[in-house]
């Protein structure tokens, strides 16, 4: 037996283990429809940040000369507003907000709702209800209520919609941390390594993180989508961005009288919209089969 | 023997205190009542999960607990552990009191767990080697040290090192991951393992050859098992002495081979005539007892096993029997049948045994 283990012992292994994450990594690789939403989300992600260095029209200079035109008409490829500025250089910098206040609640939300529904899982007891009844009552709301309601009540502005959309998705976001939280707590791993005489700290960081970090993000992902549409559907009632910004809701709304005269440029910040968002969702999808690694 | 350049450091075992005449562990009136609330008017209970269980566990011995499943098995094993409080009891790991005299940090070095389920107790995220190292780095040792006793233990379990200790547990068969956390364990350099239904969700050729493992693995480090399950067949072959459990009651408690020729409670007796015999010419005809066990919420007074018990009389249902010593080697039983001079119209009469 010993001679075995020792010999065993010193062919150290060649192949290096991979991690978890590399797996998940090379799993995601080979899904097509994620890698082709992960390119177009850079796509629109890199246009919105390098707006300025891309030789466009000035997306706040109107003319009441050619206001609605289609989409193709030369030096403006798709079409101008009702107030005669160019749409993919508005389209482009609206990219630029819309994404920041699609994007950024769901990270400050990712953030809270974790840190609260991570401890309320693992502490349990009163803390837990204490923090899940709370949060319930933010849950009763519909979301686009609750959001209209907190923007309208703080005022209009860009800050004030990432602060009222933060609020509507931090407890969907720790209803699920507290879930996942719970599921993992009761696994019988973590009852093996309290067995070990380990502390509430290392189990946290060793064994219950990195199995429920992964289910949070996936959700949170998923939400990106909802918030970019909430966002613009706040702009739209103008409660966001004021106009002349560009904004993909907010050209939403002011381009909705031209539905009738030209339909096609009306609804190109819809389309945007309808992109950015279903790229977000088919790639939570994607990334949940893939950290599913049992498969 | 070790002739590598580093040798392997390992968690030194808890010292032996009292001689081979103290018991390693001795469970003193262990009690857990679990709360269960009641709708908003009804009265709230509890369930007697486990009621004032007491037993020893010699040094070097294998104590198998069996018994239905919801009779208090699991829920024991965990009050040992410490992986939920009990209400009252004491547990003495080699004559010192544990949380007075015994830290719960020294009792988790010299006392580890495997559970039945091979699979959920091991962490996905972690690969073999990191899963068994945990333990001892809890404990001290250095990430290089803890992962070259991981391995060294993947070698004693019969998995190979080299193949094994970069693998993810759902990379491989349930028998293994069963050795793993054996290993897993083992790492702490336990002198007590509490194996849970450790081997009943293998199938039977696997189950075998766990079983062996364990027995050399008790033979090489000197070990102390309480051995947990409802398969009678492995209990009798692994067990020096056995523990029978009814509704969280200790019905009856002695060397495995008494037990198995002279049951001495009507419940072990049922117990061990509804195990299935391989003989066709013998087989089991009519059930030996009926019906399911009482609810533990709401026990039966006296003998709990009095409602299903064929001998039944008034007095069974008045007072509950004390496990009494039958025999000189030990042999236990909580029945008034048992008892000389109980008043039980079948007990022995007083003064004869």
């Amino acid at each position: 037996m010993t001679v075995m283990t020792d010999t065993a012992l010193q062919a150290a292994p060649a192949t290096k283990a991979r991690g978890y994450w590399a797996t998940v990594g090379r799993r995601i690789v080979r899904d097509k429809v994620s890698m082709a939403c992960a390119f177009i989300l850079l796509l629109i992600f890199l246009a919105a940040i390098f707006a300025p260095y891309l030789h466009l029209a000035d997306p706040y200079q109107g003319s009441m000369i050619r206001r609605l035109r289609a989409i193709g008409t030369p030096n403006y490829p798709l079409g101008t507003d009702e107030l005669g500025r160019d749409m993919l250089a508005r389209l482009i910098y609206g990219g630029r907000l819309s994404l920041l206040i699609g994007i950024l609640p769901v990270i400050l939300a990712f953030i809270i709702g974790t840190g609260l529904g991570v401890v309320a899982g693992y502490v349990g007891g009163k803390l837990n209800t204490a923090i899940m009844r709370t949060v319930d009552v933010f849950y009763a709301f519909p979301s686009v209520l609750l959001a209209i309601a907190i923007s309208g009540a703080l005022g209009a502005g860009i800050v004030n919609s990432i602060v009222s959309l933060t609020i509507v998705f931090v407890p969907q976001i720790t209803r699920v941390a507290e879930s996942v939280t719970t599921g993992v707590r009761n696994m019988d791993y973590v009852e093996a390594a309290r067995a070990s005489g380990a502390n509430a700290f290392t189990i946290m960081r060793v064994h219950m993180l990195g199995n429920v970090l992964g289910s949070i993000f996936v959700y949170a992902t998923g939400l990106i989508s909802v918030s970019m549409i909430l966002a613009a559907g706040l702009s739209f009632l103008g409660l966001g961005t004021k106009p002349p910004e560009p904004e993909w809701g907010l050209m939403l709304n002011t381009l909705r009288t031209a539905i009738y005269v030209n339909p096609w440029v009306a609804a190109l910040p819809g389309v945007m919209i309808f992109a950015v968002s279903i790229c977000f969702n088919l790639l939570s999808d994607g990334m949940r089969s893939a950290m599913d690694i049992r498969n | 023997m070790n002739d590598i350049l580093e040798p392997i450091d390992k968690l030194e075992p808890l010292k032996d205190i009292g001689g081979v005449a103290q018991p390693l562990l001795q469970v003193v009136s262990l009690t857990k009542h679990f709360p269960v609330r009641g709708g908003l008017f009804a009265p709230s209970k509890t369930v007697r999960a486990v009621d004032d269980v007491s037993f020893a566990i010699s040094k070097g011995e294998t104590v198998g607990i069996v018994g239905e499943s919801g009779c208090g098995k699991s829920t024991t094993a965990r009050l040992l552990m410490h992986l939920m409080p009990r209400n009252s009891g004491d547990i003495i790991y080699d004559g010192r009191t544990v949380g007075r005299e015994l830290s719960l940090r020294e009792l988790r070095r010299g006392m580890q767990m495997v559970f039945q389920d091979s699979y959920a107790s091991l962490n996905p995220r972690l690969t073999i080697e990191e899963s068994i190292a945990f333990g001892p780095k809890v404990h001290g040792m250095a990430d290089k040290a803890a992962r070259l006793l991981a391995r060294e233990l993947l070698g004693k379990v019969g998995l190979r090192p080299e193949t094994f200790a970069n693998r993810y547990p759902h990379e491989v068969s349930g028998g293994q991951r069963q050795r793993v956390n054996i290993a897993r364990a083992l790492a702490l350099s336990p002198r007590l393992v509490i194996l849970d239904e450790a081997v009943s969700a293998l199938d039977k050729s696997v189950e075998a050859q766990v079983l062996n493992l364990l027995v050399d693995l008790k033979r090489e480090f000197g070990l102390t098992y309480l051995f947990i399950s409802h398969d009678l067949n492995v209990v009798r072959y692994i067990s020096d002495r056995v523990l029978v459990m009814y509704l969280g009651e200790v019905v009856e408690l002695g060397p495995v081979d008494e037990v198995w020729d002279g049951p001495a409670h009507p419940y072990t007796r049922a117990l061990l005539a509804a195990m299935p015999s391989s003989d066709p010419d013998n087989r089991t005809e009519t059930p030996p007892i009926t019906g399911d066990p009482p609810n533990p919420i709401d026990p039966p007074s006296g003998c709990r096993f009095h409602t299903r018990c064929p001998f039944a009389e008034a007095m069974c249902g008045e007072a509950t029997p004390k496990l009494t010593e039958i025999t000189v080697t030990g042999h236990q039983a909580a029945c008034y049948m048992a008892i000389p001079g109980s008043g039980h119209s079948k007990a022995p009469a007083a003064g004869v045994q």
